[in-house]
């Protein structure tokens, strides 16, 4: 322990009389001194618990020690750069934030976005309205990219066998490999990356394999598009993505496709979707969506009609439905006593398919087996959707693979000795490939292993040499949206832990020595800019989208993908499992993400861990509750996890999320959930059946951001079938309890602007990108497990779920809460100390100086919107992390309530722009963080006062109803009711379940 | 003793004036301790010690480390609050109220009660303070001029809590002194000890008894006392408010006023039987503090508790039923039969079913029992606080924010620490002051004297 | 004892009756320097002695009322005129949230007007008084009553008052050095 407190301060002492070069040399001697060894075992220490304040103190002294290692890479850049301005650059105002495009990738695919700048730091990220991806809306990967970027926990320095090196030994010994005449053609070099879609990259790689023709060059997504791929070759006989367009589409069915949330270009798929949804502004339609699903998605809980349906019966769900649609083949193999659903169900979803051909979609789930994919895509062609509401489009990968295959192929070569030298681009082999590889053993098998990444994750703890990646918004490079538009990723700040440039790393490897990652991708895209190449090229970063880049509409001729002889499935035995990635965590690659941690998970609102989702029923015959630890055994291979009960889940079966119970992780991820991919196997990556479930009888605290999921009869989310709607606008008033008309005393008038918004719950889909957008503007501290689990989460936005109907088969609703800004604020009458108080404008605002913390007004608020410092929260946060602080919002000390404040900052922004140019504010020109980042646009914001804005048209709404309204706290955010969309000729899905 | 332990007076037979002070005094002006106390004090020692261990980890990690939470802002620190400010309240009745009435038989227990009041109401000052997230700040509640040319929030009831507070602690140690002045005097007579002489003198303001001082001492006395019963009401009525005052279900309640008030007498006065059981038993005074006392209060906590249990039944008949509110409706619900449903029946049992008891003569003539009730009904109405605070909260308007509250140790330390505080007072308290008004007992000799059955003064 | 170093003669009694008929003989025989002291407050004796009746409470209502206004006018003006701000919708005299602060600051002015009034008019504190050099005076905090006949009464004459006083059938008569 001593170390970690005298550590630093020794180092800095053996530094204090050294300069320049020597500098380098020197340290490069001390990193081999032992206690330096030790400090470094602190600086990544393994046995942390998450967030706990003491420890987080000593850890802070080691990070100041990681600052000193920061020099250690950190010989590139020269060191001017860094100095403050002495003059500051033209197109720069102090105090003014500036804005950049750039894009955010995940598993290759793009979502533009334009990132704000205060002062040369990088601090918030918006979407790119001009980019397909993106719309200008954001989801919650790209919004807390930001702070993966200040992450004092990334990697910070070149590793030799986990001892600090550096980049100039590095090269030397790389030097030594590529320069090895007895692999002149670069025998047994093997390069693993992940899914790439950078033309610069892909250019750089074949133009290694190119020079070295006997490396190869390896692809790994753990979560991939190889059945979406397949089943493309299936039906065409060629990899094809089919590209949708539900804005045309008015009757959708999701076979366990969650098209909502989890797949390439769902920002654009929920604008599209949600805007065919709303009744209003004369529109008296809306489109209807069947989903079949085993897990409770997103897309389920927006679904008119949903099925908990186990992934292993979609295949004969689609099969049943293809017969119907008399697909060649289909009929033939059709087997009547084997219903998944009831059939006049099924025949009423063909007859409503039928009835909108052409105006219709059919989607298959990244997690279903090709044959499905097939078939849905032989569906739509039957339905004429092709060309109206679907598209094919050639893949956008540069390199399109099977995923799976490639990493076995390299497995294969790793234990069968043939690699001398591997080299991982990204990605943590080691954790996340299939279990049944054992890619752990397999990869010792290489003589040199380099690992270059953005965090010293399980696969650099076993390579010779680790590089730190540089973050996309620290370096030059470009990548592809979900259909194929290129963004160009410019960089926001030099690397600020000393990353590496992987397009550098591979010209340097290619021979160019000393090419900057900039010049390389302009060169990449100098010819295909056209003769003014500058111009065009600005024109390109300043749009954040290269024109004319999406990959085009390829022709497709339908096969019969039912023609090898596919047998249909039977009924299933036993439990089965399926793998999907983390709603927050993703494929394991965000745990360390403390935003993304501490988000609620759509709809089981967990934070900080994945469990064992099953369904109420399987847990009542298991005789399971909520925390219950549990040994799920899947043929020999087991792991320990805790049970979530999900209602809506499908029966007979367990959903397990990917990317928790990391090994190697910095504090923040650590001993959080488990870990799903021991158990997942080549054979089965998606699902896995036979499952078995032994209780430990030990139990597993699990923190959930809501317990209750109840509405008990309260009109918090109201809901309506359109039929109902279109019978009469008015129902509403006769749902709802309207304020008293009457009051005591006398109304109070608002002049000038009066702040409103209107939260449209039909839109929204619970995606929660608004809360991490408002964690990201308003700095927000993260609590940690322990605070959560006292219902302490600091949100100012939450998303409230609650589940209607069959336990089994739920329908759910989600309703975003920020701060309601009653006009009667009953907070505000019963501060002692005129904390918070109201403002001409109508906001309620905090005083945050003036709080002495009485918590009188959280429990006056009924609708338990404000958050309290119970602790010193914001002292968890890293020093590296207050530079990402928003400079314009107050960071509260412990002891203050807070809450939504509207974004005033950004109220206050736009007016002083307006009144510079001696104009009034625009509707719009105002947008809440929430808004902004909202992918539906289901929030909306603006001044009620102006009948012309769009917040006061929809105030109007016959839909427009307050939250307790008769509590006569007259809410300033009030919300529009949902209109479902069910089909009159399916009963009550509860009544049917077979 | 013996014939005192029958009587039924508020005075024993053949007490003279020169025996009552000789008696009151003595207790005092010995140099010897009795063990029973010594223990008692160390014991209340070690608990203080706790309570500044607690305030102090509450002072430097801040409330974080109590069991509160969102929905449950408030936990033990405002029930204790509550609690205590209650068990004020019977002391300034006795003193007050029952002068009023001329009720002989206050008079040889109305001053400990009112030191108990003044030291319930320091106990309870210190949780209000301990509670804030900034307690360094706690001042800001207070209208005085400022920089930041801010005022405090006079429609805040938490601002009425701090005026009723302060004026009631004020007032009742106005009160306690005034009374004290004629016995200070007294003492300084008595004490032997030079040191103790200067200071009873000067704590006696050079108090001689004149005619005329007594005659403008009793009209301030008096008026005091008229003054003290609104204030007591008052207070209880401000305290209730910041509960009725909110919209909460299960606070937002017409009859709370009433209903707390009548609740913090019945407290106060199980509080005042806990003190006077044990005391005139330790110090025999069996003579001064008679049956006829204990009988009376016995008879107080039964009314009172029949008040209190009014009060219970008109909030479950108007939220249960009358209202028609469906969040009162599952407050109700949720108060008998949810996750905190115990405390209700254990509230119920404590302060409506076993006070009945106290129907029975008998019941009321046995100390032990007497006691055993006493310390049950403080309990109850302990656990009347915690269901009103607690409960309300866990279960509100919004089920997405429903969430149980777990008291921590920190909560417990800081609990039972102020009734460590409280005992040490009181302990003080009774070895160094008059625990019994002499010149009120005089002047009860005097009255019995006139009265013809009555063994003459004087001799 | 020389005269001018005579504050009075007090006389020592037993019984309530006793002093109540000592001090009315007193003031009938024209003596008007007079007080008595006695253990407890003892009814009727201010009369026996013809002093006038304590008009303290006219002194308490009006501090009662100060205490009301001032309550009142300070949240008024503060709420209304020197910080004005919307809470909570509510008008910013929202005079029924006043009450309650107005209703204790009557009470605690009246109270503190009680108690200083009662002091100063006994012209409290008073650590010295020539009577505590009486050692029997002790007993007027215990069990006995004095009376006491001033030497700057008009009336008083060292020998003709002490006969008075010991024909009022006293325990026994002191002289009070002055």
């Amino acid at each position: 322990m001593s170390l970690t407190h005298d550590g630093p301060d020794a180092i800095r002492h053996r530094l204090a009389p050294l300069r320049g070069r020597q500098y380098w040399r020197s340290l490069d001697e001390l990193a081999q001194t032992p206690e330096f060894e030790s400090l470094l075992q602190r600086e990544f220490p393994r046995e942390a618990s998450v967030l706990d304040s003491i420890g987080r103190r000593s850890f802070l002294k080691v990070m100041g020690a990681s600052l000193a290692l920061a020099g250690l890479s950190g010989c590139g850049e020269p060191a001017k750069h860094l100095v403050p301005y002495v003059a500051t650059p033209p197109d720069l105002v102090q105090g003014k934030p500036q804005y950049f495009t750039t894009a955010i990738t995940l598993g290759g695919v793009a979502t533009g976005v334009m990132v704000e700048s205060n002062m040369g730091r990088p601090t918030k990220i918006e979407g790119n309205p001009s980019h397909p991806g993106s719309l200008g809306a954001t989801d919650i990967f790209s919004q807390a990219a930001i702070l993966s970027l200040y992450d004092p926990e990334r990697s910070q320095a070149v590793l030799n066998r986990n001892a600090v090196s550096t980049w100039s030994r590095f090269l030397e010994s790389l030097e030594a490999i590529l320069a090895d005449p007895t692999a002149a053609r670069g025998q047994g070099i093997r390069i693993l990356t992940e899914a790439v879609t950078s033309p610069t990259l892909a250019a750089q790689l074949n133009a290694f394999l190119a020079r070295y023709p006997d490396a190869k060059w390896h692809q790994y997504e753990p979560v991939n598009r190889d059945n979406a791929r397949a089943g493309a070759e299936l039906a065409f006989g060629a990899d094809a993505t089919p590209l949708y367009h539900f804005d045309r589409a008015d009757v959708i069915v999701a076979l366990d496709a969650d098209f909502l949330s989890s797949v390439p270009g769902n920002l654009r798929y929920i604008r599209d979707f949600s805007a065919r949804r709303r009744v209003r502004d004369g529109r008296s339609t809306m489109n209807r969506l069947y989903a079949f699903e085993s897990n409770f998605s997103l897309t389920g809980s927006v679904a008119d009609h949903r099925w908990p349906v186990r992934s292993s019966l979609i295949k004969t769900l689609a099969w049943q439905l293809a017969a119907r649609l008399r697909i060649a083949g289909a009929s033939e193999h059709h087997v009547e006593n084997n219903a998944v659903i009831p059939d006049h169900d099924l025949d009423a979803i063909v007859a409503d398919l039928q009835k909108h051909r052409g105006g219709c979609l059919v989607l298959a789930g990244a997690a279903q087996p090709p044959i499905v994919h097939a078939l849905a895509h032989a569906m739509n062609a039957a339905l004429g959707n092709v060309g109206s509401t679907v598209n094919c489009i050639g893949p956008i990968e540069e390199a399109p693979v099977s995923h799976a295959d490639s990493i076995r192929a390299l497995a294969s070569d790793l234990h069968a000795g043939t690699v001398g030298t591997l080299l991982v681009i990204g990605g943590d082999p080691v954790y996340t490939a299939p279990a049944d590889l054992d890619f752990e053993a397999a990869f010792q098998k290489a003589a040199t292993r380099i690992h270059m990444g953005l965090y010293r994750n399980a696969t650099a703890a076993l390579s010779h040499w680790h590089i730190p990646q540089s973050h996309e918004l620290e370096t030059w490079s470009d990548t592809r949206a979900f259909d194929g538009t290129v963004t160009i990723q410019q960089p926001l700040i030099l690397p600020l832990y000393g990353g590496r440039s992987t397009l550098e790393l591979l010209a340097w490897m290619n021979g160019a020595r000393s090419v900057s990652s900039y010049e390389l991708v302009r060169e990449q895209w100098r010819a295909q800019l056209g003769s003014d190449f500058e111009r065009a090229w600005r024109q390109a970063l300043s749009d954040g989208v290269v024109p004319a880049t999406q990959r085009k509409v390829i022709a497709t001729t339908m096969r019969n993908p039912l023609a090898n002889g596919e047998t249909m499935a039977t009924q299933p035995a036993g439990l089965e499992i399926n793998f999907l990635p983390d709603p927050t965590v993703w494929d394991g690659r965000f745990v360390n993400n403390a935003w993304l941690q501490e988000l609620p998970k759509p709809l089981t609102k967990l934070t900080w861990d994945n469990a064992v989702l099953i369904s109420p029923a399987t847990a009542a015959k298991l005789g399971l509750v909520n925390g219950d630890s549990v040994e799920v055994t899947c043929n020999t291979r087991r792991v320990t996890g805790a049970v979530w009960i999900l209602p809506g889940h499908a029966a007979d079966a367990l959903t397990l999320h990917l990317g928790y119970g990391q090994s190697q992780a910095g504090r923040v991820g650590l001993g959080t959930g488990f870990n799903a991919y021991s158990i997942r196997t080549t054979n089965a990556l998606d699902v896995a059946a036979g499952a078995q479930l032994r209780k430990t009888g030990a139990s597993y605290p699990l923190a959930c951001t809501q317990e209750h999921f109840s509405m008990e009869g309260r009109d918090l989310v109201v809901e309506a079938p359109l039929e109902e709607f279109s019978r009469d606008p008015e129902f509403l008033r006769k749902r709802v309890e309207a304020a008293p008309a009457t009051s005591l005393y006398p109304e109070k008038k608002y002049e000038g602007h009066a702040w409103g918004m209107v939260i449209d719950t039909g839109a929204c889909t619970g995606c929660s990108a608004c809360v991490i957008a408002c964690q990201s503007e308003n700095n927000i501290p993260v609590v940690g497990k322990e605070q959560v689990l006292n219902s302490r989460e600091m949100h100012w936005i939450r998303v409230d779920r609650y589940f209607s109907g069959d336990l089994e088969n739920p329908e759910a609703s989600v309703q975003p809460v920020p701060c309601m800004h009653c006009e009667n604020a009953p907070c505000e009458l019963v501060c002692p100390v005129q904390a918070t108080t109201h403002s001409g404008e109508g906001l309620n605002e905090m005083t945050y100086n003036r709080c002495i913390g009485t918590r009188y007004c959280s429990n006056n608020c009924p609708y338990k919107v404000r958050r309290f410092n119970f602790l010193e929260y914001s002292a968890l946060n890293d020093p590296a992390l207050r530079l990402r602080a928003n400079p314009e919002v107050t960071v509260r000390e412990r002891g203050v309530m807070e809450k939504c404040t509207y974004c005033v900052q950004r109220i206050s922004r736009a007016r002083i722009g307006s009144e510079i140019e001696h104009r009034a504010l625009r509707d719009g020109e105002i947008t809440p963080a929430c808004a902004q980042a909202c992918p539906s646009e289901a929030i909306v914001f603006g001044d009620i006062n102006d009948a012309a804005s769009r917040v006061a048209k929809l105030k109007a709404s016959p839909l427009n109803y307050g939250l307790l309204e008769e509590l006569n706290t007259r809410p300033r955010t009030t919300y529009l009711a949902r209109i479902r969309n069910p089909n009159p000729e399916i009963k009550d899905v509860a009544e049917t379940r077979v | 003793m013996n014939s005192s332990e029958v009587t039924e007076e508020v005075l024993a037979p053949g007490q003279t004036y020169a025996s009552v002070t000789d008696k009151i005094t003595s207790l005092v002006l010995t140099k010897n301790f009795k063990p029973g106390w010594l223990l008692l004090i160390s014991v209340s020692l070690l608990i203080v010690g706790l309570l500044l261990f607690a305030i102090a980890n509450v002072l430097i990690r801040g409330v974080g480390i109590w069991g509160i939470n969102i929905p449950v802002a408030w936990g033990f620190a405002i029930v204790n609050f509550v609690f205590w400010i209650g068990i004020g309240h019977a002391g300034t009745l006795i003193s007050a109220f029952l002068l009023l009435l001329h009720q002989q038989w206050r008079t040889s227990i109305n001053r400990f009660a009112e030191a108990m009041t003044l030291f319930a109401v320091a106990c309870a000052g210190l949780f209000p303070l301990l509670h804030l997230g900034r307690p360094i700040y706690f001042y800001w509640i207070a209208p005085y001029p400022n920089t930041m040319s801010i005022w405090p929030n006079f429609r805040s009831p938490l601002v009425w809590d701090f005026f009723a507070v302060s004026t009631y602690l004020t007032v009742s140690l106005l009160f306690w002194y005034v009374g004290l002045i004629p016995d200070l005097a007294t003492m300084r007579e008595h004490a032997r000890n030079r040191f103790a002489r200067t200071i009873y003198g000067i704590l006696a303001l050079g108090w001689r008894g004149s005619a005329t001082h007594w005659e403008r001492y009793e009209n301030a006395y008096r008026l005091l006392a008229g003054l003290a019963a609104p204030l007591v009401i008052s207070v209880h009525t401000v305290v209730s408010l910041d509960f009725a005052a909110g919209i909460v279900p299960g606070w937002h309640s017409t009859i709370f006023p009433p209903y707390f008030v009548a609740g913090a007498i019945f407290s106060g006065f199980a509080m005042v039987l806990t003190l006077a059981i044990p005391l005139r038993r330790i110090y025999a005074l069996e003579a001064l503090i008679t049956r006829r006392h204990l009988d009376c209060m016995a008879k107080l906590l039964l009314a009172t508790s029949l008040m209190v249990a009014y009060g219970y039944t008109m909030e479950i008949f108007l939220a249960g039923f009358y209202s028609g509110d469906i969040y009162e409706h599952y407050m109700q619900f949720d108060r008998a039969l949810g996750h905190y449903g115990y405390v209700f029946w254990v509230v119920l049992a404590c302060n409506v079913l076993i006070p009945q008891a106290l129907w029975s003569p008998s019941v009321r003539k046995n100390e032990a029992l007497l006691f055993s009730i006493a310390i049950l009904v403080n309990v109850g109405m302990w656990a009347e606080r915690f269901m009103i605070v607690v409960q309300s909260l866990h279960r509100e308007f919004m089920p997405s924010k429903w969430h149980d509250y777990h008291a921590t140790f920190w909560d417990w330390a800081t609990f039972i620490g102020s009734m460590g505080l409280f005992l040490f007072l009181f302990l003080m308290f009774i070895r160094v002051l008059p625990m019994i008004s002499m010149s009120e007992v005089r002047k009860l000799v005097h009255e019995k004297s006139a009265e013809p059955h009555a063994t003459a003064a004087g001799e | 004892m020389a005269p001018e170093d005579l504050y009075g003669l007090v006389a020592e009694f037993e019984s309530v009756e006793a002093i109540l008929s000592a001090a009315k003989r007193a003031h009938d025989a024209g003596y008007r320097r007079i007080e008595a002291y006695t253990p407890f407050p003892v009814d009727g004796l201010t009369d026996a002695l013809g002093k006038p009746p304590s008009r303290l409470q006219n002194f308490v209502l009006c501090c009662g009322l100060f205490g009301a206004s001032t309550g009142f006018l300070m949240q008024y003006y503060l709420a209304k005129f020197d910080y004005p701000i919307n809470v909570g919708g509510r008008p910013l005299n929202s005079w029924p949230a006043f009450i309650p602060v107005t209703f204790e600051m009557t009470i605690l002015f009246a109270a503190l007007g009680a108690v200083l009034g009662m002091l100063v008019a006994n012209r409290l504190p008073m650590p010295y008084h020539p009577l505590f050099n009486v050692p029997e005076f002790s007993r007027a905090q215990r069990d006995h009553f004095f009376l006491c006949i001033e030497k700057l009464d008009p009336k008083f004459d060292a020998i003709a008052t002490r006969a008075f006083t010991e024909s009022l059938g006293a325990v026994s008569v002191h002289e009070v050095p002055a």
